[in-house]
């Protein structure tokens, strides 16, 4: 069949003829082939020109594996076909599994465009359309996963102006740029916690593709040479400088990592209230979140980005896929200036400025300070028990150990404890639920009160004996449940029937004489 | 904000059936019993380990034990839930406990579950289901045909009430 292109000619009118996936796809699909024969021809490299057995079966396996891949791929290509009417979107797909799905244009929440690397050496992007009531299942998703990006933008532009031309709703006032990557905000990049983590990882894989390749690590000509090394310095100094490496290599990768999620970064809100989110260096991403599923925002401020006064800001939105899809999408800012990242929240939300400012909520009871000291003085104790009762049999120096990493946790720990208290905090402002906490990572949620579709109250041993219970207020949103850590009862069940009045009252009572 | 101190949760109205008790003990046996078991049966077959085994049975076993004892009459104590047309209030968990509330407007699914040990007390689970991933309310171990008709009830009720589930 010949190539449809009615949707690269820029008629206005929604046509009905059939659009299908980019010709070029069949490159893309066939380079995922490369990777075992640029593999291949490395191991020859490394080995000297000796094909092992082992190596050519686990090589060979992978070839056939990618093979199927790039055959279901080129399948795909050959199968799909999609078309835009004035109603709905429909895409139909598939060889053995047919596939026939339809959306009607007004049940699409958003239409994302995402390209991986690969795609783009192509010029192809990828085009996904969000739909359904339920924030679920990423199979109630809709992709055309290869067309070009002129096609992928002119599609998006059709399908929001036909849904939105279907809907009577005013034109947001304020149109335009909220906000746009600073590279000032590079200085944050290496406080990202993970990078130390993504280390260990890269440093494993290596390790496994080395050894798959029958390669072994730990004879190279290198390692063996920073081996001996290490043999001829005292210890704590080779243990010093192996952390300050890690370290180092940590901070870069999170750089890079920054660097990749976060170049071109722009978030902008579009015609029709849509809150856009472009960003990406190798892969780009489009994330558009519709305003009237942003039921709310958190304010994310980790340790080593909390003491640079730097902070994320998240959309807690319905409608950004899984539990897993929504954490990656839904980022509002990169770690950015704590100032920045509160003057884009007041923008995107209608709250008013200060929505998710910590001052000015209430406290919570003294009963939670203790609670968290008492936690941190348990997991001093816990800790520093291994090295003393390993000192019973393995020498009294342990001991001496374990008492001083006691005395140093206690004292950090309890500290933590007291910011932890401070952080503590809940309030109603205007149409909002306010939620602060977090003793590592604090986090400030504010969460729309027409939102909350539950209540989850919580209590553990301790907390009843202190006499406290957390607060959950479940939602379609985000996480699908945001906690008020450590109320008094009174107290809590009083904040959940004033944030929502009316659900809780029938089974609210009032206890005959204080207590 | 006034003092709020003496408010509290008044307990759901229904108990959870009786036979739960016994559903809870079994189930919690299934989990409790067989590690001293293993140990037991090698205390008893392998001569020159048994001191080791012996020891190994008694420390798997007393905790074991002990669960099986305090969990089931604890949570019966606990589980309870009640269906307004309003809403549905449940109370669950024996240490860790919760309260939860669901409006019914909010329902989106009512599913019945009866896994294996409960058919064998003739009992049976209702999960009620709203828009959001952790908001589930789970009533379990009610009689078999009250929750049939709990279900048809609810889903009765969350027709007539008007509302969005997200």
């Amino acid at each position: 069949m010949t190539s449809d292109t009615s949707v690269r000619s820029p008629s206005h009118a929604a046509d009905h003829d059939w659009g299908r996936l980019n010709g070029r796809l069949l490159l893309v699909n066939l380079s995922i082939l490369a990777a075992p024969v640029a593999m291949f021809l490395a191991s020859l490299a490394i080995t000297g020109g000796e094909a092992n057995l082992q190596v050519i079966i686990t090589l060979g396996s992978l070839f056939v594996t990618l093979l199927v891949i790039s055959g279901i791929g080129l399948m795909r290509l050959f199968t799909t076909r999609y078309r835009l009417t004035e109603d709905r979107f429909e895409l139909h797909s598939g060889l053995l599994f047919r596939s026939r799905r339809s959306v009607p244009i007004g049940r699409i929440r958003g239409v994302d465009l995402t390209a991986n690397p690969v795609h783009r050496i192509f010029g192809l992007t990828t085009l996904r359309i969000d739909s359904g009531e339920q924030s679920a299942d990423a199979g109630r998703r809709l992709s055309l996963d290869g067309i070009t990006k002129a096609e992928a933008l002119e599609l998006r532009r059709r399908i929001i102006a036909l849904r939105d031309a279907g809907r009577a709703r005013p034109v947001a006032d304020s149109d335009g740029v909220l906000s746009r990557l600073d590279w000032s905000w590079l200085r944050y990049g290496p406080l990202t916690v993970w990078g130390v983590g993504g280390v260990f990882i890269a440093a494993a894989s290596a390790f496994r593709v080395l050894h798959e390749l029958q390669v072994n690590p730990l004879e190279l000509g290198i390692v063996k040479d920073i081996e001996h090394r290490f043999g001829t310095i005292p210890l704590w100094y080779g243990i010093l400088l192996a952390v300050v490496v890690i370290v180092v290599l940590g901070m870069a990768g999170s750089t890079a990592t920054f660097i990749e999620n976060w170049a071109g970064y722009e978030l902008r809100r579009e015609d029709g209230g849509v809150l856009r989110i472009r960003r990406g260096l190798l892969a780009t991403r489009s994330v558009s979140i519709e305003e009237r599923h942003l039921r709310g925002l958190e304010l994310v401020e980790p340790i080593p980005l909390r003491w640079a006064k730097g902070a994320k800001l998240n959309a807690v939105a319905s409608g950004l896929g899984d539990r897993e899809d929504n954490r990656r999408r839904r980022g509002l800012t990169p770690p950015t200036p704590r100032g920045e990242a509160l003057r884009v929240a007041a923008q995107a939300l209608p709250g008013g400025p200060g929505l998710i400012e910590r001052q000015g909520l209430l406290p919570h009871p003294k009963a939670a300070l203790r609670r968290r000291i008492n936690r941190a003085l348990m997991w001093s104790v816990l800790i520093a028990a291994v090295p003393v009762v390993l000192g019973l049999w393995f020498g009294s120096w342990l001991i001496t150990t374990g008492v001083i990493t006691g005395v140093v946790l206690v004292v950090v720990l309890v500290a933590f404890a007291f910011t932890a208290y401070r952080t503590l905090g809940h309030g109603l402002r205007g149409h909002y639920l306010v939620a602060s906490s977090g003793a590592f990572a604090r986090r400030t949620v504010a969460l729309q009160r027409e939102g909350i579709i539950g209540w989850k109250f919580s209590r553990t041993p301790f907390q009843r004996r202190a006499g406290l219970l957390t607060v959950g207020a479940t939602t379609a949103a985000g996480e699908g449940v945001y906690h008020v850590h450590d109320l008094t009862e009174g107290q809590g069940i009083a904040f959940a029937e004033t944030a929502v009045p009316g659900l809780l009252a029938p089974f609210i009572e009032r206890a005959p004489d204080r207590g | 904000m006034e003092r709020h101190d003496n408010l509290r949760l008044r307990p759901p109205r229904h108990r959870v059936d009786r036979r739960a008790i016994g559903w809870w003990t079994l189930q919690s046996a299934v989990f409790a019993l067989p590690l001293p078991l293993t140990f037991g049966i090698l205390w008893a077959s392998i001569p020159p380990t048994r001191e080791f085994f012996m020891w190994a049975t008694l420390i798997s076993l007393v905790p074991g034990l002990l669960y099986m004892a305090v969990m089931p009459a604890w949570r019966y104590r606990v589980h309870r839930w009640e269906a307004t047309n309003e809403a549905v209030y449940a109370a669950s968990g024996w240490l860790w406990q919760q309260w939860r509330v669901v409006p019914l407007s909010r329902v989106q699914t009512v599913d019945t579950l009866r896994g294996p040990l409960q058919q064998m007390f003739g009992l049976s689970g209702v999960t009620v289901t709203t828009a959001s991933s952790s908001a589930a309310v789970k009533i379990k171990g009610i009689d078999h045909q009250l929750a049939s008709d709990l279900v048809e009830y609810l889903a009765k009720c969350t027709q007539a009430v008007p509302g969005d589930a997200t």
